[in-house]
């Protein structure tokens, strides 16, 4: 109460300044929310390009005017544009800084038993980092040369030339601005998140107590902490190429005309500073959604989770193996083929810790009494995207089939499947099952079942038939698949997918129209709606500095205890003390 | 085609307007107010969990036909000789695959709806079973082991195809440039010249060094002819930027990196003529031909396709990167000699 009385505030400390992590988790929700909705309208358009290639429409003339459509049909460099901006906004800006932004400041300090981050100042700049890497981003949509437009992972030498393409001019200048900032955002986060998770826990709250969202956002921010740098280091390089004629990667080049004055260079060394952080960012992005539904299908299954050892172990396995399956993206980049070997070993060894958690889920499941809320529907959806998507993993990570798909359309379709929807999935079962804790309301029940279901089909729609595509040998990032004869017949697919995706698209609108509603006229809240274990659920509904008016209450047992025999509810909080001759669940 | 899309689409509508309805209806129960609004009833389990089972079930049918539906779209049998063993892995590891897909998924869905809350019903407290975790992680260790096995020794036999020794390959560079592709073939004396960029400029394309005299007989082209049934060892070279050549019917794929040179060794098993006599291939280009057909009688200006091989560049390298192409065609020894023979030495162009 103290605390509280003596802390004041205005619009401006408390909108803007915030140094409170429920507000700041906020901060990040909607930032990320927003960056959605621009990578879902830039990926519409160009599957609309996709479908109909080449044609006019007015659609596209509305949003890219006569500079990028002239007549409504889209220009190829910004297709490529379009693409690059999509996958980066997708992969950083909502999975990366939207999920575990939102969730890990929302829940660690409330889980755990703290009365905020470790450092709330520290909290406040990485989210202001975040704030300006998205805005310099969307900025470089409107320079006169397009946004970077060399993919997400941005190799050079297309990246380092503005010779080479559009948008490597301005755009890729904002690019790497955008993204310096970003992994500072990161970098501060994540070690505030550790600092926290370490040094906060309350009284009884070890560290085999921890929930598993908590186990997860604990190796998230420590594999970001451990890659982000390696892409700093990696794209001020590039930054120097571009801007001081250094030749980190580029020599023996020959572009508009001239033999450029770079030697020496090697862009398969980028190759390995990118991926060095871009396959641990895939499980930056998956991990916390694994948290995240562990939680939520234990709570809604009214269970256990299955395995809760073997769950944490699994994270810890796939965090480290993390490190060293990199070059799995690199199979006939050039590089050495005994390294080839190698990295299909570690990469199939993710396979084992991967398919644990899949079977504990499903486990978990067994036998329980589910209670069936859009939040547990979407961790549903979840298991069954990521194991759809894993399976295809196996045949990626295998060089020898690598080097027909890669590169081609099956590898959209796999990491869209695992990654994409898994932890899009992840993200949206938490923002239904925590809104309580966000905003003090309900969302909506009915309108977040429509938003389930027409994402869900729409999802397998779009993403099921490109592995086909792939199959066929169509290549990923081309404008048009019309200019090669073989793959006209893929057109009807293309009509389905692209249909599936604007349908889906739009469904995002009612999850839009529900969140906007619930914020203000939602439901209000009860202490524990979900009668959940874990003790976020023992402070009060409305926001109070420091999180419980009195003292941080004591932690005595797991967070699993649902249905526990000789309990009459089928659920008993952490807080409960354990009786006598009862043991602590796993 | 269109049925399907249509069907797809009247689904979604029924979903959204049975949920709508479901909407209307708990807006009575926000006024009645017994039970709170957002939280699940007995009933909304039944439904939903009826609807996951639903859609399990549509899943797999959805899946069991597109294999049939979209059979003819994929890659015809392999056109190298290596490419049977990538296939044969790909196949054992789909079945894997698809063995997986229809435990797990099927399991997922129908215990959603087995279980789907009751009232009065309590969950099993079933927190751990080390002997069951112990099984599915030995299980996929032991399955995923020989997969591994499998597979490298599969890379192992493309990636160091010279173990054999005295297979002669006829060595034929492949250079990328923004946004096409030239061939360079080594001439009578079976050597290609030394290369540089700082030559290159005008006809010399690949910039053969004009002082190297190995390279004087060196022969360019714009088509990649290659002789069926001998070893081919393809050196890659980029002008610019990173460019991949993507031989999908060769099962061949590497990426053309400026600053190095990168390899890759395969041996072509039908000419275009033969492989134009499959019957997968002919499927293929009879669908091909129903869809041009179908833009022609729309006006569009399309040309009937006869099959050929193509190179494709697959690695993101500009705004043609969608349209770079070359044809290849592969010939009788004998044929292909001909055909060499006629081309334009590099120190007459
Ligand atoms: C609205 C739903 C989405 C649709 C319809 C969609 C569609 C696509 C398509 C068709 C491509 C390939 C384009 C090409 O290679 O030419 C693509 C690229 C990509 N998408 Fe998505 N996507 C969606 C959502 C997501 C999500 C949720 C993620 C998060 C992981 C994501 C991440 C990416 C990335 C990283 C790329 C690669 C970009 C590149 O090639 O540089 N997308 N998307
Ligand atoms: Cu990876
Ligand atoms: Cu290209």
């Amino acid at each position: 109460m103290e605390a509280q009385a003596a802390h004041r505030d205005n619009f401006i400390t408390r909108y803007i300044f915030s140094q409170d992590h429920k507000m700041i988790s906020r901060q990040f929700l909607i930032t990320g929310i927003v960056m959605g909705c621009f990578g879902v309208l830039l990926s519409v358009l160009f599957r609309i390009e996709l479908a109909w290639p080449e044609q006019s429409n007015a659609f596209l003339h509305f949003f890219l005017g006569d500079r990028w459509a002239p007549d409504g049909v889209m220009d190829p460099n910004i297709y490529l544009a379009l693409v690059t901006i999509h996958g980066t906004i997708m992969v950083f800006f909502v999975l990366t800084a939207g999920l575990s932004g939102t969730f890990s400041n929302l829940l660690i300090p409330y889980q755990i038993g703290a009365r905020d981050m470790a450092s709330g100042f520290m909290n406040m700049i990485s989210y202001q980092l975040f704030f300006l890497s998205s805005l310099i981003m969307i900025i470089s949509l409107f320079v006169e040369t397009g946004p970077a437009a060399a993919g997400w992972t941005i190799y050079p030498p297309l990246s380092a030339l503005p010779q080479a393409i559009l948008g490597s001019g301005a755009g890729m200048t904002l690019w790497i601005a955008s993204m310096a900032l970003f992994v500072a955002s990161q970098l501060i986060g994540g070690l505030n998140y550790v600092v926290t998770i370490i040094n906060l826990r309350t009284k009884g709250m070890s560290m085999m107590r921890l929930p598993l969202t908590i186990w997860a956002f604990l190796v998230t921010a420590i594999l970001g902490i451990c890659s982000f740098p390696v892409l700093l280091a990696a794209v001020l390089l590039l930054f120097f190429d571009r801007a001081f004629g250094t030749s980190f990667y580029l020599s023996d080049i020959y572009i508009g005309g001239e033999v450029l004055n770079h030697s020496g260079g090697s862009p398969i060394l980028f190759e390995h500073l990118f991926w060095f952080l871009g396959h641990p960012e895939v499980y930056i992005v998956i991990l916390p959604a694994l948290g995240i539904t562990s939680e939520i299908i234990s709570t809604n299954a009214r269970k256990p989770i299955f395995g809760y050892r073997a769950m944490i172990l699994s994270i810890l396995a796939i965090g480290s193996l993390s490190f060293i399956v990199w070059g799995h993206h690199m199979f006939v980049s050039g590089m050495n083929p005994f390294l080839g070997s190698v990295f299909t070993f570690t990469t199939l060894l993710i396979a084992i810790p991967s398919a644990v958690k899949a079977f504990n889920y499903i486990t978990t499941l067994w036998k329980g009494n589910l209670r069936l809320s859009p939040a547990m529907l979407f961790s549903i959806g979840l298991v069954s995207t990521f194991i759809a998507g894993g399976l295809t993993g196996i045949i990626l990570g295998d060089d020898a089939l690598d080097i027909n798909v890669h590169d081609t359309y099956f590898v959209i379709a796999h990491f869209h499947i695992v990654m994409g929807l898994s932890a899009i999935f992840g993200m949206f079962a938490g923002i239904y099952h925590w809104f309580p804790k966000l905003f003090g309301r309900m969302m909506h029940k009915g309108a977040g079942y429509a938003h389930f279901w027409i994402t869900f089909v729409c999802a397998y729609g779009v993403f099921y038939p490109m592995h086909f595509l792939g199959l066929a040998g169509l290549p990923r990032r081309y404008y048009s698949n019309e200019a090669f004869p073989m793959f006209h017949d893929l057109a009807s697919i293309n009509h389905l997918i692209t249909i599936f995706a604007i349908v889906g698209a739009s469904a995002q609108l009612i999850f839009l129209g529900n969140f906007a509603y619930s914020v203000f006229f939602g439901a209000r809240a009860t202490q524990n709606p979900w009668r959940a274990n874990t003790i976020e659920w023992t402070t009060p509904v409305a926001h109070i500095h420091g999180n419980w008016p009195g003292a941080i209450p004591e932690v005595h047992r797991w967070a699993y205890d649902y249905s526990k025999p000789g309990y009459d509810e089928d659920f008993v909080p952490q807080t409960v003390p354990l009786r006598k001759g009862e043991s602590d669940g796993h | 085609m269109t049925g399907v899309l249509v069907a797809a689409v009247l689904v979604l509508a029924v979903v959204a307007i049975g949920q709508l309805s479901n909407l209307l209806r708990l807006r009575g129960e926000i006024r009645g107010g017994e039970h709170p609004p957002a939280i699940p009833t007995e009933r909304d389990n039944n439904r939903q969990g009826t609807l996951m089972l639903l859609f399990g079930i549509g899943l797999l049918i959805a899946v069991i036909w597109s294999l049939f539906a979209w059979r003819d779209t994929l890659l015809p049998e392999p056109a190298a000789a290596h490419g049977r063993k990538v296939d044969t892995l790909m196949r054992v590891t789909l079945a894997l695959i698809f063995i997986v897909f229809f435990i797990t998924q099927p399991l997922l869905f129908y215990f959603t709806f087995k279980y789907r809350g009751v009232k009065g019903r309590r969950a099993l407290y079933y927190p751990h079973n080390d002997r069951l975790e112990l099984v599915w992680t030995s299980i996929p260790a032991t399955v995923l082991a020989g997969i591994i096995v499998y597979g490298l020794l599969v890379w192992k036999g493309i990636m160091y195809p010279s173990d054999k020794g005295n297979d002669d390959p006829l060595v034929i560079e492949v250079y990328g440039q923004q946004f096409n592709w030239t061939f360079r073939y080594a001439g009578r004396d079976s050597q290609l010249g030394d290369a540089d960029v700082r030559f290159v400029g005008g006809e010399n394309i690949v910039g053969i060094d004009p002082n190297d005299s190995r390279g004087r007989d060196d022969i360019l082209t714009k088509t990649l002819h290659i002789p069926k049934g001998r070893k081919i060892l393809f050196q890659f070279r980029s002008q610019d930027v990173i460019h991949s050549a993507y031989m999908p019917h060769f099962r061949v794929q590497m990426n053309c990196v400026p600053g190095m040179v990168t390899q890759f060794s395969f041996t072509p098993a039908y000419t275009t003529a033969e492989f134009r006599q499959l019957k997968h291939v002919q499927h293929k280009v009879s669908s091909v031909n129903d869809a041009i057909a179908k833009r022609r009688a729309r006006g569009e200006d399309v040309e009937p396709w006869d099959f050929d091989y193509v190179l494709l560049c697959n690695k993101i390298c500009g705004s043609g990167h969608y349209n770079m192409q070359a044809k290849i065609r592969v010939e009788e020894p004998a044929a292909f000699s001909a055909w060499l023979a006629q081309q334009k030495e590099f120190k007459d162009l």
